[in-house]
């Protein structure tokens, strides 16, 4: 039966960019970055081997905050037009989100072992407020499951998806308002702390991350979408 | 191997991986909605037989 397929297809298909030609612009995408980390991006001549995290550790933070951003934007579109897919969007991209923070945490904790010999420092406030955002997000979740579907629900997660973005800037500039420098500096105000190969390497692995995670936001908009559909179709079948 | 290079590929086994279980679950979500649909969709024909069939005529009031 073509149906399913079909069905599938109808739903993911909210954009004028089509879900399969994503994943393969996503996947070339990736494929170029790894490439450039390991083969084409020079060693630094101060951290040696382990700078390449770095490359995806910085482009999935940086993913990260754009989800929540998005989040918010969502968010703000639930209680301004009162758009009915907002909801579902808004929470879609805290999920983008938090997933992606979970890697900048482990990619984060790998590069201190290395660098510091740590998994962790407390005296850091980019990682604990880091942190913060991140745990303020899996929070979201709490709040959201433990009301029932409807009006009510969708209005507080969007109010709290919200109040979650200030903290995005507050975690950006802690590293640069922070007294003792103990993580690395990357992007300052008068530009990035690097050139040639190392930022062409970084552009692409941010594209990429960026790319992949907006893939992933679709397919799983269109899974969830498509969920909601049969459930109410049930509903009038029964 | 150097502890460096080996600490390198593990964060980026670990985004990998991390990606993959996604998309797997994913996967298994979609292919859960397509039986879905297989199934509500074996359903819509047996209704409308069942309406096309004679019904009885009842007197009202």
């Amino acid at each position: 039966m073509s149906a399913p397929a079909a069905t599938i297809g109808a739903v993911g298909r909210t954009s004028r960019i089509t879900l399969p030609a994503l994943a393969a612009t996503s996947l070339v995408l990736v494929t170029t970055a790894i490439v450039f980390v390991f083969f084409v991006a020079p060693t630094d001549a101060n951290q040696g081997f382990s700078q390449r995290i770095f490359y995806f550790h910085v482009s999935i933070a940086i993913t990260a905050y754009a989800c929540f951003a998005g989040a918010a934007w969502q968010a703000f579109r639930l209680l301004w037009k009162r758009d009915p897919l907002a909801d579902l969007k808004s929470y879609v991209c805290v999920h983008q989100g938090v997933i992606f923070g979970t890697l900048v945490l482990i990619t984060g904790s790998i590069w201190a072992k290395i660098s510091w010999g740590r998994w962790w420092l407390w005296s850091s406030d980019q990682l604990v407020l880091f942190l913060v955002l991140f745990l303020f997000y899996c929070a979201y979740f709490m709040l959201r499951f433990s009301l029932d579907p409807g009006p009510q629900r969708a209005n507080l997660s969007a109010v709290y998806a919200l109040f979650g973005v200030v903290l995005i800037p507050v975690s950006f500039a802690a590293i640069r308002l922070a007294k003792d420098i103990i993580h690395p500096v990357v992007f300052t105000l008068h530009g990035p702390n690097f050139g040639g190969w190392i930022l062409v390497t970084y552009c692409i692995s941010q594209v990429a991350l960026l790319v992949l995670a907006y893939t992933l936001y679709r397919v799983e908009l269109a899974g969830k979408q498509l969920d909601g559909r049969i459930r109410e179709l049930r509903e009038v079948l029964a | 191997m150097t502890t460096a290079e080996k600490y390198v590929t593990a964060a980026y086994c670990v985004v990998f991986a991390v990606v993959l279980v996604y998309v797997l679950i994913m996967a298994l979500k979609l292919q859960r909605l397509e039986r879905e649909v297989d199934e509500l969709a074996d359903r819509v024909p047996a209704e409308d037989d069942a309406e096309e069939t004679p019904r009885e005529t009842a007197r009202v009031g």
